[in-house]
């Protein structure tokens, strides 16, 4: 162990920080399908890190190689400092949590969890010992004796949880932890997950499909498309610089318009497109004139019924199309002069007095953003 | 009928239609029953009814005439009944050395047969849900294949390996490994083997239904948490393939115990099985209280292993 | 690494099928032998076939056999599938808990046992009735249908609770009468079921010995009585070479059901991709 040390909340910006799992050049071929493609990462002790993607993008693919189920066609996978290439599954330091959590069918709640501990010879008080404190730890003390049959879908989960998590593993891998929960559930056991990642200090990774979950839970996130990583950044990072149009589209919803560089200043872009001018706040070199995509988010968008006082850039209008009501929120699609929609929310701060909204169908209105809330997408 | 005609006066609604309607109700529960009725009296005449009749006779006593043994009830000339039960013919079975002794050698028999086949059929069933899409299917055709030829002329297959003369000995001799042939016809070896010859689909099938239905995330699940393949199988994939062990067993363990064809054809004389006793006693003795006390005791020997698999099956057919 | 057979495994089951295989491969190989004593090699012959094809006794046999068989897998299939269809769809009923095992018993009681209980039976029904009059074709029959339709009786069963009532439900809502439920929507879907149902009844039958030569009469030789009568005194070649031809009518009738089972699949396969393309 590399006994008490100060973490970071933010380990991969440290110079010279020691990764705990260090994954180079990894590739791996099923036949002639490319699962995973030359990818490199590093996961720094304590994180709970994020595999984003949708399916057979190669999540669960390079979560299986680090668990040891897959075993890469080249690269190397090292954690704590130890080469992984020829490990079984059954001698890593790693544990996994399984996608609709594969209790064994019959074994009670209590030998499910001490099932690991059995493996490993620890004496029998030892093993009862921490199978109470884990079960206590996700409140299922008083299930021991159940059979996986008998426990709901958020029981069956924690079991599964405690299972991978009684064995002290260095490594935690959970593939689709929630996606077997209803939502209600699924947003409450995010939360309870934190707290426990929190509590035991093991390093996660976790695989999932789910944009929402990632965002929530991770340190970090790495989202991925055909076997590569798009884009590897903080929630924040990813969802207000997506890097591109794949990104932005995939993580929550982002209006896309189309255009060329006007100018490139050092603090700021011109974009010429179908709306006019896009006034953007911060530098990017790109060459003039070359083709560009810009992205606002329906949140970041502002709609009023009265024009701008005085015409400029980043300004729009067009007809109400259509409106949804969320109850928080509603989402307006405003149809632009070019008949391209655009998606804008806004939050129902006052409960209308009927249900009708202050901007209604087929009303002429108008757009605006601030200039640091476009992003200039290149690819 | 009375209802129907309460009905029709509480009921002010025009009658044609109402009666049209209520022979229509009553057609369509008949229905219903014909479909029960018809298997069930079927099944009660001639499966259930036979055994009362076998458990008559076997209280009888023998008599020289047609059909060869005495009426346990008897009318005489004044009305008065008497009955006349005895179990002498069970006493006889229970005294008589050669009967115990077959019983037991028919339960030895089925027993190791029954290993046997497990033995041979679990990895054959294992090796085929391992296999791919494609050699899985052929694999499970090949396996079910002779069960469309004659049970009847597998066995005759191996009365021309196993003879003095025969296939094995021939190579054998030629291989220069003995040289007098080995007697293995007309033996309890050739019994064994021609039981799990024909038996080994039983075994398969049921197992392979299986573990046709095992999830294999939890074999990963095992080696995640530490397990090594050999651990993972005695802790995992046995005890949840138990299910399909008891079904096969059973479905080679109980016909095996009453088999008649392959003690006689491969044991010749030489092997005592129950079944061929029975079927002796039966057709050659003509001792038919003798033989149906035989068949009771042997019915009675099964009923367990019966109503066990009975349980296993019917719980399948929930588990659909 | 998981979902591959190891080498024991796949050993096991090379091992198994020439377990299976070799000696009716052999069974078939000395049919063509000259020699009349079976393992010893005299020259390839047809004389054996020749022999079989001659011999009225075997004629007669397999047709006594075939029409056991055809009628007793038809008869079977019609009272199994009601067995089936009180089993799966009716609920509870008075008796039920007999019903049931009465279905099962058959399939596990061993066959002396059987076999003897239906004599007694038909000896019995013969001193109160005067019916059967004598022991043969009709007795076996009714003894073939009676453990036949207990096999049928679990195909349906299985194939009814695999198909679940949801269409019966929606034809019931559509307003459709329960009998024509059963006749428009459940046996239609039956079908299958029925026949694969069909060809074991008629395969079990054909292949009876143990209760056939119980509930048989004189001069009533069904083909396995009289095969077994030939082999008890040991090798035959003309069996070798009946057991050819069984084989060989086996495989062949297998061979076409595969083939159709897999043109189905194919068409099926084919629908499907044109529904895909089509339909985004």
């Amino acid at each position: 162990m590399t006994g008490e040390q100060t973490l970071s909340d933010t380990p991969w910006l440290e110079q010279g920080a020691e990764p705990f799992i260090k994954i180079r050049g990894v590739t791996k071929k099923f036949g002639e399908f490319t699962a995973v493609d030359n990818i490199d990462l590093d996961i720094y002790q304590g994180e709970l890190f994020c595999l984003l993607g949708g399916s057979g993008c190669g999540k669960s693919t390079l979560l299986r190689m680090l668990s040891g189920f897959e075993t890469p066609t080249s690269g190397s996978i090292t954690i704590d400092g130890m080469d992984m290439s020829n490990v079984p599954p059954y001698e890593r330091p790693t544990n996994m949590m399984f996608q609709s959590y594969a209790l064994f069918p019959h074994m009670t709640v209590e030998k499910n969890v001490a099932f690991g501990l059995k493996q490993d010879k620890i004496p029998v008080a030892e093993i009862n010992d921490r199978v109470h404190d884990i079960l206590t730890l996700v409140e299922l003390q008083d299930y021991k004796k159940r059979k996986p049959q008998q426990l709901s879908g958020g029981q069956k989960q924690r079991v599964a949880l405690a299972r991978a998590l009684v064995k002290q593993p260095k490594l935690l891998l959970l593939d689709e932890p929630l996606a077997a929960l209803d939502k209600k559930l699924r947003e409450q056991t995010q939360f309870e997950l934190m707290n426990i990642q929190e509590k035991v200090g093991i390093t996660f990774v976790v695989v999932t499909h789910d944009q929402e979950e990632a965002m929530t839970l991770s340190t970090r996130i790495a989202v991925m498309n055909d076997g590569e990583f798009m884009q590897l950044g903080t929630p924040t990072e990813i969802y207000e610089f997506p890097e591109s149009r794949f990104v932005a589209d995939f993580i929550g919803s982002a209006n896309m318009l189309e255009g060329r560089i006007v100018e490139d200043g050092p603090d700021h872009v011109r974009v010429k497109t179908d709306l006019g001018e896009v006034f953007i706040d911060h530098g990017q070199s790109v060459k003039e004139g070359s083709r560009v995509w810009i992205a606002i988010r329906p949140e970041k968008m502002h709609l009023s019924k009265e024009p701008p006082l005085k015409p400029g850039p980043n300004q729009a209008f067009g007809m109400v199309d259509d409106i949804g009501y969320l109850g928080d929120i509603s989402i307006y699609k405003i149809r632009l002069e070019n008949n391209q929609i655009i998606d804008v929310t806004a939050p129902n701060q006052i409960r209308p007095k009927s249900r009708t909204h202050t901007i209604t169908w087929e009303e002429k209105v108008y757009l605006h953003w601030q200039a640091s809330s476009a992003v200039l997408l290149t690819k | 009928m009375t209802e129907t005609s309460a009905l029709a006066v509480v009921d002010p609604a025009p009658p044609r239609l109402g009666a049209v309607s209520q022979l229509a109700r009553r057609m369509q529960a008949g229905w219903r029953s014909i479909v029960i009725f018809i298997p069930y009296v079927w099944l009660f005449v001639f499966f259930l009814l036979p055994f009362f009749i076998v458990a008559k006779i076997s209280v009888a006593e023998l008599k020289m005439a047609s059909p060869p043994y005495t009426d346990l009830i008897k009318w005489a000339e004044d009305g008065i009944m008497t009955i006349r039960i005895t179990f002498e013919n069970f006493t006889y079975i229970f005294e008589d050395d050669l009967y115990s002794k077959t019983y037991i050698n028919s339960l030895k028999i089925s027993s190791i047969s029954t290993i046997l086949c497990l033995l041979i059929g679990y990895p054959i069933a294992y090796g085929i849900i391992r296999s791919g899409p494609v050699a899985r299917r052929l694999l499970l055709f090949a396996i079910i294949l002779p069960f469309w030829t004659s049970f009847l002329l597998r066995v005759y297959a191996w009365m021309g390996l196993l003879a003095d003369r025969g296939t094995i000995n021939n190579v054998l001799i030629w291989l220069g490994l003995i040289d007098e042939p080995i007697r293995m016809l007309y033996s309890e070896f050739a019994v064994y083997i021609g039981i799990v010859y024909t038996y080994l689909p039983f075994m398969i099938l049921p197992l392979y239904a299986n573990m046709e239905k095992l999830d294999a995330t939890l074999n990963e699940v095992a080696a995640d948490l530490g397990s090594r393949p050999m651990n993972t199988f005695f802790k995992v994939t046995l005890p949840l393939t138990m299910p399909g062990i008891i079904a096969g067993s059973l479905l080679v363990f109980i016909p095996a115990t009453g088999e008649y064809v392959i003690p006689d054809l491969l044991g010749g004389g030489n092997v005592l099985m129950i079944g061929r006793l029975l079927f002796n006693e039966f057709n050659q003795n003509v001792d038919w209280p003798t033989a149906s006390a035989v068949a009771i005791v042997l019915l009675f020997l099964l009923v367990l292993p019966m109503t066990i698999y009975q349980y296993y099956q019917g719980k399948a057919m929930e588990d659909q | 690494m998981y979902g591959r057979r190891s080498g024991f495994l796949t050993f096991m089951l090379a091992a198994g099928m020439a377990f299976i295989y070799v000696p009716m491969i052999l069974l078939v190989i000395y049919s063509f032998n000259y020699s009349k004593i079976v393992p010893v090699w005299g020259g390839w012959s047809l004389r054996w076939y020749e022999t079989l094809f001659k011999s009225e006794a075997v004629w007669n046999a397999v047709a006594l056999s075939l029409k056991i068989a055809v009628i007793n897998a038809t008869f079977a299939t019609i009272l199994g599938t009601l067995a089936g269809l009180a089993m799966v769809r009716f609920g509870k009923f008075k008796g039920r808990t007999l019903f049931g095992g009465m279905l099962v018993a058959p399939l596990v009681m061993p066959e002396v046992i059987t076999g003897l209980s239906l004599l007694v039976l038909f000896i019995s029904l013969k001193q109160l009735f005067g019916w059967p009059q004598d022991r043969g074709f009709t007795t076996i029959t009714i003894a073939h249908i009676t453990f036949s339709l207990a096999y049928v009786a679990v195909i349906i069963q299985s194939r009814l609770s695999g198909m679940g009532e949801t269409l019966e439900e929606a034809a019931l809502d559509l307003g459709a009468k329960p009998f024509r439920v059963l006749t428009d929507i459940t046996m239609p879907r039956l079908a299958p079921g029925m026949v694969a149902g069909w060809l074991l009844a008629f395969t079990l039958s054909l292949d009876d010995l143990v209760i056939a030569s119980f509930v048989t009469g004189p001069g009533a030789n069904t083909l396995p009585i009289l095969i077994f009568s030939r082999i008890r005194l040991g090798l035959r070649p003309d069996i070798n070479a009946l057991a050819t031809i069984i084989i060989l009518v086996v495989a062949i009738g297998v061979a076409i059901a595969a083939y159709i089972m897999f043109r189905q699949e194919r068409q099926q396969q084919r629908d499907m991709q044109i529904v895909d393309r089509e339909i985004p």
